[in-house]
């Protein structure tokens, strides 16, 4: 490629929302760099479905593109009716672990076991940063948040794994240390069909990281690096010691039939039946 | 089969409901199972895919509307049908598609609520509720059919006023009209009037104002369009703070149905300018109203009416009218005042109001009942 990337070739001229040392720049980054990889131009061949939260703002009005900024927790149902109207587009959903596996929880198991053909990014910082940092379905058990401010008393969902169950063609997770890891796995993603997760582990250093005894976001990549264990080392360890440890790595890989590919067959069926 | 063929039909209503759908161009419905709404999303099941239309049935109400704000801005014309319990849940979503300008059917089939209620009972407990139950500034088109060749028409004028205003459009019927079973005429397709939403043109980037109702892209046009539901300027950019953009935005949108009350609002009237009692009724309850017209003249009553076809926005001038004309207006409903005071409302002192309300088991109003009531208002009863 004789021009260097840049990640303005797809950014509209505006001003990013997010905090200094935010890890959704780093997600950002490494989905432009996929989608120029893989030899886009631009990104007229996608449409960007998100939530409510700082995540659900990466494409959210940011590139150029369409993009659907929906409501808390409603990116996948929303994403569903434009797959299966529109199942020649790329789909993508942005959204934080409060929005993916809170309260949109049952549409991304839903999607997940129909083979939705959409990508989820799932930026899990493990708290609602937007609001503040508030307890999340994915903060570490005994962390301190605002509504949890005696340490969190509940045990930490599991995204990536309950993809694999639900029935997802392909499960990763990385984190904002692991840049290049997690830009080579949307790339495969993107040339995957059938419901994709990639769960993005990132920082936030101004409603989290202060709050857990981080000094500022370097410090909080540097924890998620040297707490990160591969799948393949996990998978020798109990549960016990894995309670600290973020697992990275591939989880799944598979090509069950996609919801769009069941419901075209179906519908041509029942219009050749319809004609008789 | 493809669309249903003119001609004359026996068709329960649910099922003149989704074939209008079908034939106002309906390809996409997503739903979730409610009584008495269920034969509705049954009937598209069988009938969408046999025209190349998409029917999926989601986790629950939530994702139902949303997977249709999705089809829908995928160019698709898209439908759900629910009842009370569901419609709660889809109230943020109509917000939304409200403030995004979507354009979809949402069909409420009420039953007898509150919660669960008598789920296979009829009532009309949700009329406020379609005009106020999201939250925020919001104006509502709301459509009362009261017979099943009306669950074919106003299906087909839901799908008419969602697109030409940009706008969710909720068809609000209820058990005994999605239930019952009558003649229903289809006519040839050429004399049905179908509209469609207007496109933007090459080169157009502002789809969220500018004029009254903007021209919709879907996406994979090119046309790069954001689309949001927190405020947002005219080409859909974000602005959560600027107390301009924001009363730009929902004072326009609102103003989009309100300005044009007189072509949505729809209604039946009948000697209106010269009654001993007025009434004015809607859905099921207004079928008695036919009935009554003629024993009311057999003791020397004149009864005129106004029989509402669109709940939302309200008809105030047809109201104030029929206040004129008369002295007293009966207002009989399913459920404990509701119309009642926006009649009361618009009628400016000028009559008194008078409610009739019944509820519980799916009891209507009976002719005999109102008859009984019209005669002693007007005095000759006994």
């Amino acid at each position: 490629m004789a021009e260097t990337f840049s990640v303005k070739k797809y950014l509209r001229d505006l001003k990013l929302p997010f905090c200094p040392g935010c890890g959704a720049f780093t997600v950002m980054d490494a989905f432009l760099r996929a989608v120029y990889e893989l030899g886009y131009e631009d990104l007229s061949k996608f449409v960007f479905c998100s939530g409510i939260g700082c995540s659900s703002w990466i494409p959210s009005p940011y590139f150029v593109a369409d993009s659907i900024h929906t409501l808390h927790g409603r990116s996948i149902p929303v994403a569903t009716g434009v797959k299966l109207m529109r199942p020649d587009i790329n789909v993508v959903v942005f959204g934080g672990d409060g929005d993916i596996v809170g309260i949109g929880l049952s549409h991304f198991i839903h999607a997940a076991r129909r083979n939705l053909d959409v990508l989820v990014i799932m930026v899990n910082n493990m708290v609602y940063g937007m609001t503040g940092g508030q307890v999340a379905p994915t903060t570490p058990f005994g962390a301190k948040t605002t509504t949890t401010p005696y340490g969190s008393f509940e045990y930490p969902l599991d995204a990536a794994k309950l993809a694999v169950t639900a029935g997802a063609n392909y499960v990763a997770r990385w984190t904002t240390a692991h840049r290049n890891k997690m830009k080579e796995a949307i790339k495969k993603a993107l040339m995957l069909k059938g419901f994709r997760f990639i769960e993005a582990v990132s920082q936030c250093p101004t409603a989290f990281g202060r709050r857990v005894g981080f000094k500022n976001a370097l410090e909080m990549v540097r924890w998620l690096k040297e707490n990160s264990i591969p799948l393949e080392q996990a998978e020798k360890l109990n549960e016990e010691d894995l309670t600290t440890k973020i697992v990275v790595g591939e989880f799944v890989q598979r090509q069950r039939p996609t919801l769009t590919e069941t419901v075209s067959s179906k519908i041509k069926e029942a219009q050749k039946n319809g004609q008789n | 089969m493809g669309l249903a063929k003119p001609g004359v039909y026996f068709w329960q209503g649910n099922e003149a409901c989704a074939e209008a759908a079908i034939l106002a161009g309906c390809r996409f419905f997503a739903g979730y199972p409610i009584t008495p709404a269920t034969e509705i999303a049954e009937h598209m099941a069988r009938r969408l895919p046999q025209v190349g239309g998409v029917v999926l049935q989601m986790e629950d109400e939530l994702a139902s509307i949303g997977a249709v704000i999705g089809a829908s801005w995928a160019g698709a014309k898209a439908m759900t049908a629910t009842s009370g319990p569901g419609f709660s849940l889809m109230q943020e979503s109509i917000g939304y598609a409200f403030m995004t300008e979507t354009p979809c059917v949402i069909v409420d089939v009420q039953r007898a609520g509150p919660s669960t209620g008598q789920a296979t009972k009829c009532g009309q407990g949700d009329v406020m509720q379609s005009r106020w139950g999201t939250h925020g500034d919001y104006s509502a088109i709301v459509l009362s059919p009261n017979s099943v060749q009306e669950m074919f028409t106003q299906t087909i004028r839901a799908f008419n006023l969602a697109e030409k205003y940009r706008t969710p459009v909720i068809l609000l019927s209820d058990e005994v009209v999605a239930h019952m079973r009558e003649k229903v005429v289809v006519p040839p397709l050429e004399e049905l009037e179908i509209i469609n939403r207007r496109k933007p043109k090459p080169g157009d980037k502002a789809f969220f104002g500018f004029e009254e109702v903007p021209p919709m892209p879907s996406i994979g046009e090119g046309f790069n369009v954001a689309v949001t539901g927190s405020t947002h300027d005219e080409y859909g950019i974000r602005f959560t703070a600027d107390p301009l953009v924001h009363r730009r935005l929902v004072e326009r949108l609102n103003g989009k149905i309100q300005n044009h009350v007189d072509e949505i609002a729809d209604m039946e009237s009948y000697s209106v300018e010269d009654c001993d009692v007025g009434l004015v009724a809607y859905g099921c309850t207004s079928r008695a109203l036919y009935d009554v017209v003629g024993g009311a003249k057999a003791k020397g009553v004149t009864v005129g009416y106004v029989r509402l076809r669109t709940l939302w926005p309200f008809p105030e001038k047809a109201i104030k009218k029929l206040a004129e004309a008369t002295d007293k207006i009966l207002v009989p409903e399913m459920n404990l005042r509701q119309i009642f005071y926006e009649v009361q409302r618009a009628a400016e002192g000028k009559a008194k109001v008078i409610p009739i309300n019944k509820i519980g088991g799916g009891e209507l109003i009976t002719p005999e009942e109102l008859l009984s009531k019209i005669l002693e208002e007007a005095g000759k009863s006994g």
